[in-house]
């Protein structure tokens, strides 16, 4: 493997550069000791990072993008490993077809999706309600959980199942014993992208969310629509810090490639 | 034993079909029915929504800068993004792993948040972009960035780069060194090897990249909504305005509808042209 030129190399830092700046920008903003927006020169300060806790709009959004994250990525998980089992070891018709489907939130635009839940919930009585985005969370992030489950189902040694069933082991148990065990890698990676991904859903979830359900990017969204202060520029570093955090985790524990390329794209072909 | 396959999948279809399609049914239904700033939503079957957004001369501007923008976002991420993948492909093995995770990062951040640093960046004639151009000496005067489409571009670029580096990236990785090797063997120069080894085979890549960095930038909502502000209009915005300030449904629902229409004809049509095109890299 050939090296890159320093031609190659200072074009690689001009990128990273472009990559990283409005990301630092916030977070430098976010320490300034003024009451308007500017970079922090001599003087850092955390008074706007004490200001979020008089804010208690953007603390209630917090818990509930959590929860909403948390509750909706663990439904679609559930409903994923059937389908993913399914999908990885029958051939069946309609199997293409039903896969297509289960990934098509993925190509439909989410404002689509927000102005198709918005008729729907007002229609039947969910509207602005806490259900009526878990159910929509649960849609958009269905793909994520079906393709990393799908991942590791299709990985899966059947021999294993075979040795136990051999041995004696009931259906039940070798689902809950052997199976089960065996997914697991890939239902908690699943669960954990679905999981950023709702709580970082702001098209869709900005049409469904009512005042009392706002997620907190949509209150950051609907704040920055009205003025930029640098109160929105501290919640949304630690919107980053969050996110880098979980980020760099996930990068330890699964490989942060594997979890967005996705080892079953090509699978079938 | 036959009936297994489909028992596991009740869940997800019923939730699919009740959740999804019957949604996507009713908005399309929506978009033929009538409103009235008093009368609200008349639940009958008219075209005169379809009428306005395909003859206003309104909605034909709005369309046109959407599809502008969305072109030239995909062109600015392809142009930039696969050299990038390809020099990041090159790395050596600590430095591939960590510069992966910082473009690719972004993906997970909030798209707010980034949106924001945009603003930020833009900001005013102040901002940090104008500054440094100007101190560059590259430009004279502060060129507006905020509540312009050069602005939507540059941020929307941003956003959406990481796609096109993952799926050129993507397409490095099935790529035989050894053939890289073999043109330099024979004699071929760096940008012979560039242009007629590696540039075919990631071509295919940087295709599907575009597919996907055109389709989302043609739907993206905060970003245009964030840069460009009110004043300039692409068809999300004015969509979310219908619905939410105007609650004129219908009408929202029907640019929605074809916004979508139009995005799948595009994604199908680069689909067959890829597919025809590049058969031979895939069988």
């Amino acid at each position: 493997m050939s090296r890159n030129g320093p031609i190659a190399l200072t074009y690689h830092v001009l990128f990273v550069s472009f990559m990283l700046a409005p990301i630092l920008v916030v977070c430098f903003v976010a320490f300034t000791p003024e009451g308007y927006l500017s970079f922090p020169t001599d003087r850092w300060s955390l008074r706007w990072f004490y200001a979020i806790a008089q804010y208690p709009e953007f603390i209630s959004a917090f818990w509930r993008s959590l929860w909403l994250g948390a509750i909706s990525s663990a439904i679609a998980v559930g409903i994923s490993v059937p389908a993913a089992l399914a999908i990885a070891r029958y051939r069946f018709p309609g199997r293409e077809a039903m896969t297509a489907l289960f990934m098509s939130p993925l190509m439909i635009p989410h404002l689509v999706l927000g102005i198709a839940f918005l008729r729907f919930f007002t229609q039947i009585g969910l509207g602005g309600t806490f259900t009526g985005l878990v159910l929509s969370h649960i849609v958009v992030v269905i793909p994520f959980a079906l393709r990393l489950t799908l991942a590791s189902a299709v990985g899966l040694d059947r021999s294993i199942e075979h040795a136990a069933v051999s041995l004696g082991a009931s259906e039940s148990v070798v689902l809950r014993r052997i199976t089960l065990p065996l997914v697991l890698p890939g239902l908690v990676s699943g669960w954990a992208l679905a999981f950023i991904n709702s709580f970082d859903e702001v098209t869709m979830t900005v049409f469904i969310a009512a005042p009392g359900t706002e997620t907190l990017p949509v209150r950051m969204f609907l704040y920055i629509q009205d003025n930029i202060d640098p109160l929105v520029t501290s919640v949304s570093a630690c919107v980053i810090a969050i996110t880098v955090a979980a980020l760099l985790v996930l990068d330890r524990a699964f490989g942060l490639e594997r979890l967005l390329i996705g080892r079953s794209a090509g699978h079938g072909r | 034993m036959r009936a297994a396959p489909y028992l596991l999948c009740v869940p997800a279809l019923v939730l699919f079909a009740g959740v999804v399609i019957v949604p996507l049914s009713m908005t399309v239904l929506l978009s033929f029915h009538d409103w009235g700033q008093y009368k609200g939503i008349e639940p009958v079957f008219i075209l005169k929504n379809w009428h306005e957004v395909l003859s206003d001369s309104y909605f034909h501007e709005m369309f046109a800068r959407t599809f502008r923008v969305a072109f030239f976002v995909t062109l600015l991420a392809a142009l930039f993004g696969a050299p990038e993948a390809y020099i990041l492909n090159r790395m050596r093995s600590p430095w591939r792993g960590i510069f992966l995770l910082v473009i690719l990062g972004p993906l997970l951040i909030s798209v707010v948040a980034r949106t924001l640093g945009w603003a930020l960046l833009f900001g005013g004639n102040s901002g940090l972009v104008n500054k440094a151009l100007m101190g560059m000496g590259l430009i004279s005067a502060p060129l507006p960035f905020m509540f312009t489409e050069v602005g939507v571009v540059v941020a929307l670029t941003h956003v959406l780069m990481p796609y096109m580096v993952l799926a050129v990236w993507a397409s490095l990785q099935r790529l035989d060194p050894q053939v890289e090797n073999a043109a330099v063997a024979l004699g071929a120069g760096p940008f012979t090897v560039l242009r007629r080894i590696v540039l075919p085979q990631v071509m295919p890549g940087i295709l599907s990249g575009a597919v996907i960095v055109f389709a989302l930038a043609a739907s993206a909502f905060a970003t245009p909504a964030i840069i460009g502000g009110r004043r300039l209009k692409v068809a999300s915005t004015l969509a979310y305005d219908e619905f939410l300030n105007t609650l004129n449904w219908p009408l929202g629902a029907a640019v929605a509808v074809l916004l979508l229409l139009a995005l799948i004809a595009v994604i199908w049509g680069a689909n067959r042209l890829v597919e025809r095109r590049y058969a031979q890299v895939f069988a």
